[in-house]
C-alpha cells in the first residue's frame, strides 16, 4: 500500500469520526437547545378532559382579559408556565396530573382549573390541605380573577393574561 | 466517505396533528445515522488490513457486515416495539461497539502469524468472540424490548431485583479465590472456559431496586432536614440506606478488591439519590464518605495490609506509575506511554503497538485506541459517550413518573461514570481499578449488561417522546372522573 493512501486513509478516517459526531449533534440539536421547553416537568394539556361538564361547547375568549397562560410564582416549580387552551387543568402530585406538583403538601388529585365561557374556575378535589384563592379556602367551583395568587401547599399558581 | 450526505435525509414526521413538539418518531434518522457508523466501522476494518497485512483482503467487509445486519434487526425491532425511542441511542452504541469489534479482530491480526491470518475466520479469536457476544448481546436488547413493553412494569419486580442484585454482588467476594479471582481482583465466576462478571448484572438490578425504593421514600428524604452552613443536611434516621449501600461498596472494596466496581456502585446510589432529592447535601454526604471511605483503606493498607494491601498497592502506583516501571506500575506506564506515542492524531489505525499493553483488550482498550486514532479520534469516542449519556438524561428529564426518571437518569449516570472510572484510570487521573470500557472492552458480561442498559433507555426514551394524545399508547390512562374516587386516590402511585 502506497504511504500516501494511508495517510489520506488516516485522517479521512478522523474526520468520518467527528461527521459522525456532528451528524447526530445536528439529529438532537432541537433538543439540545430547546432545553427550557422539552425539559418542563408537566404534561402537555390533556384532550381528554377536553369536554368535562362543557357539555361539549367550547370556551370561547369574550373579554379583553381572558387568560392565556399559567404561571407557577413560587415553590418547586416557581417559573413554569403553562398556556391555556380549552382543556381543564388538573393539578396534583399523581402523574397524570397535567401540572405535576411534587409539593409536599398537594395531595394527588389536588385541585383543577376548568374554564367556562372564558372564566377559569378553580375546584379543590377534595385535597388533605386544601386550596386557597389568595387568603380564601376554595370550597366550590369558584372564578379566578387574574393575577390573584392560587395557593396549594407551598406553590402558588397565577393567571396570567 | 460521502455516507454523510445520506444522513441528512428528513426525519419523518409522524402524529404531527398531535399538537406535542416531539411526537416524531425519527426512525429515518436513525437508519441513516447507523447506516453511517458502520461505514466507519468497515472503514477501520480495511485500514487496519491495509497497515498490518499491507494489502486489503477482498473479505474486509464482513465482520462489518454481520455488525450491520444485527444492528439493522434491532433497528427494525425498534420500529415496532419502541417506535418513538430516541434516534441517537442506537446509531452511538452501534459505532462503539463496532470499533471494539474491530480493534479487537486487529489484536487478532497482529498476534497471528502470517501463515495464520490468511485463515482467521470471522467468528475467531478475541475479535470474532466479540462478535458473537454483541449478536447475543443485541438480541436480549430486542428481547428485553418485547417483553417490558412500559417500563414502570420493573418496579413491580423492585424487591426481587434489588435481593437479586446483592447476591450476585457478593457471589464472587464468598466464592474461592481459584473461581473468583482474576488479576487480583475477585469479581469473576469461571465455569471452565467461560467467565462471567456478576457485577455488571448487578448494576441495572440494583439500579431498579435503587429507582423504585427512591420514589417512595424522597418525601421523607428530602422533606425533614436540619440547616447547617447553608446546606440543608437530612436527620441522622433517614442516612440508614445510604450508609447501608456505603457499606456495601466498602466490603466490595475489601472483598472483592475492586476500588472500580465500588466507586459505581457508590456513585449510582448517591446520583439517584440527588435526582429524587434535589438536595446537593446528599452529594456532599456522598463524596465525603468515599473519599474518607478511600483514605481509610489506603492507610489501613499501609499500617496492616491484608485485605486493604491490593487497594494501597494500586494507590501508590497512580501517586508515582513511574517508580517501579518495570513491574507494578508497568501497565500503567505502557498505557502512558501509547497514548503519548498516539499524540494528536495516532499512528493510524493498524500501526500502533497494542501487544505491547498488558490487558490491552479489557482495560486498556482505550490506551491501544488511543495510540492509533490520537487524541483527535478518542475525543470523538468521548463525545459519542457523553453524547449517549445526554440523551439518557433528556429521556429521563421527558418522562412523566418518578420511576423512569430516576431510572433513566441513574442508568445514564452510570454509564457515564463508569466511562470516567475506566479512563481516568489510565490516564493517571484516579487509581486506575479493573473497569470495563462500555462496548469497546471484550467479554461477554459486560456487553450483554450495557446492551440491556440500553434497551432500558430506549424503552423509556420511547415512554417519554410518545405523544402523549396518541391512541393506543400504554401510558393513556383515563383523567377526571368523579373527585369523590380521585380523593382516595394514593399520593405516590407506582403503577405496574
Amino acid at each position: 500500500m502506497p504511504e500516501l493512501v494511508i495517510t489520506v486513509a488516516r485522517f479521512g478516517f478522523l474526520i468520518l469520526l467527528w461527521i459522525f459526531v456532528f451528524t447526530v449533534v445536528g439529529v438532537i440539536r432541537r433538543d439540545l437547545f430547546a432545553g427550557a421547553r422539552s425539559g418542563r416537568l408537566v404534561a402537555a394539556p390533556r384532550g381528554v378532559g377536553a369536554v368535562l361538564g362543557q357539555g361539549g361547547k367550547p370556551a370561547r375568549v369574550k373579554r379583553g382579559k381572558a387568560a392565556h397562560q399559567l404561571v407557577v410564582t413560587a415553590g418547586q416549580l416557581a417559573g413554569t408556565r403553562i398556556t391555556l387552551g380549552e382543556a381543564q387543568i388538573t393539578i396534583g402530585r399523581a402523574e397524570d396530573s397535567t401540572l405535576v406538583i411534587t409539593d409536599d403538601y398537594a395531595s394527588a388529585r389536588h385541585a383543577r382549573l376548568v374554564p367556562r365561557d372564558g372564566q377559569w374556575f378553580v375546584e379543590d378535589l377534595g385535597s388533605t390541605n386544601g386550596t386557597y384563592l389568595d387568603r380564601a379556602k376554595v370550597t366550590g367551583p369558584t372564578p379566578v380573577p387574574l393575577g390573584v395568587p392560587i395557593r396549594i401547599g407551598r406553590t402558588s399558581l397565577e393567571l396570567r393574561p | 466517505m460521502t455516507a454523510a450526505a445520506t444522513s441528512t435525509s428528513p426525519p419523518t414526521s409522524r402524529g404531527g396533528q398531535s399538537g406535542v413538539r416531539l411526537a416524531r418518531s425519527r426512525r429515518n434518522a436513525e437508519l441513516s445515522l447507523l447506516l453511517l457508523a458502520m461505514v466507519l466501522v468497515a472503514a477501520y476494518g480495511a485500514m487496519v488490513e491495509a497497515s498490518v497485512l499491507d494489502t486489503v483482503t477482498p473479505s474486509f467487509w464482513v465482520p462489518a457486515a454481520a455488525l450491520s445486519a444485527v444492528f439493522l434487526g434491532l433497528h427494525v425491532a425498534i420500529r415496532f416495539l419502541a417506535p418513538f425511542a430516541d434516534p441517537a441511542l442506537l446509531p452511538a452504541v452501534a459505532l462503539l461497539n463496532g470499533l471494539g469489534v474491530g480493534f479487537l479482530h486487529r489484536l487478532d491480526l497482529a498476534r497471528a502469524t502470517p501463515s495464520e491470518r490468511a485463515e482467521l475466520a470471522t467468528f475467531a479469536g478475541t475479535g470474532g468472540r466479540q462478535l458473537a457476544w454483541t449478536l447475543i448481546s443485541v438480541a436480549l436488547a430486542a428481547g428485553l424490548l418485547a417483553v417490558v413493553r412500559d417500563h414502570r412494569s420493573i418496579s413491580r419486580y423492585a424487591y426481587t431485583l434489588g435481593l437479586a442484585g446483592i447476591v450476585l454482588v457478593m457471589i464472587p467476594a464468598v466464592l474461592p479465590p481459584s473461581i473468583s479471582e482474576i488479576n487480583g481482583a475477585k469479581l469473576w465466576i469461571r465455569v471452565g472456559g467461560l467467565s462471567i462478571q456478576p457485577g455488571e448484572f448487578a448494576k441495572l438490578a440494583l439500579l431498579a431496586f435503587f429507582a423504585y425504593y427512591l420514589v417512595r421514600k424522597r418525601e421523607v428524604l428530602s422533606l425533614a432536614s436540619r440547616r447547617f452552613l447553608g446546606v440543608d443536611f437530612p436527620r441522622g434516621r433517614d442516612l440508614g440506606p445510604v450508609v447501608v449501600v456505603w457499606l456495601i461498596s466498602l466490603l466490595v472494596l475489601v472483598f472483592e478488591k475492586d476500588l472500580g466496581t465500588s466507586l459505581l456502585y457508590f456513585g449510582m446510589f448517591v446520583a439517584t439519590l440527588y435526582i429524587a432529592t434535589e438536595r446537593v447535601s446528599w452529594l456532599l454526604i456522598g463524596l465525603v464518605l468515599f473519599f474518607g471511605g478511600a483514605y481509610l483503606a489506603y492507610v489501613l493498607g499501609d499500617m496492616i495490609g491484608g485485605p486493604f494491601a491490593n487497594f494501597y498497592l494500586r494507590a501508590n502506583i497512580w501517586l508515582d506509575p513511574f517508580a517501579d516501571p518495570y513491574n507494578n506500575g508497568y501497565q500503567l506506564v505502557q498505557g502512558l506511554l501509547a497514548l503519548g506515542s498516539g499524540g494528536m492524531f495516532g499512528a493510524g489505525p493498524g500501526a500502533g503497538q497494542p501487544l505491547k499493553l498488558p490487558e490491552v483488550q479489557n482495560d486498556f482498550i482505550f490506551a491501544g485506541l488511543g495510540e492509533e486514532i490520537g487524541l483527535f479520534g478518542l475525543s470523538a469516542l468521548l463525545v459519542v459517550y457523553l453524547l449517549i449519556v445526554e440523551r439518557g438524561l433528556r429521556a429521563a428529564l421527558a418522562v412523566h413518573d418518578s420511576f423512569g426518571k430516576l431510572l433513566a437518569g441513574g442508568l445514564a449516570f452510570t454509564l457515564g461514570l463508569q466511562v470516567f472510572v475506566i479512563v481516568g484510570g489510565i490516564s493517571g487521573l484516579i487509581p486506575l481499578t479493573g473497569q470495563t470500557t462500555p462496548f469497546l472492552s471484550a467479554g461477554g458480561s459486560s456487553l450483554m449488561a450495557n446492551w440491556l442498559l440500553i434497551a432500558i433507555l430506549l424503552r423509556i426514551s420511547d415512554a417519554a417522546r410518545r405523544p402523549v394524545t396518541g391512541g393506543g399508547s400504554p401510558s393513556a390512562r383515563p383523567t377526571g372522573g368523579p373527585p369523590e374516587q380521585l380523593h382516595g386516590a394514593p399520593t405516590e402511585v407506582i403503577r405496574p
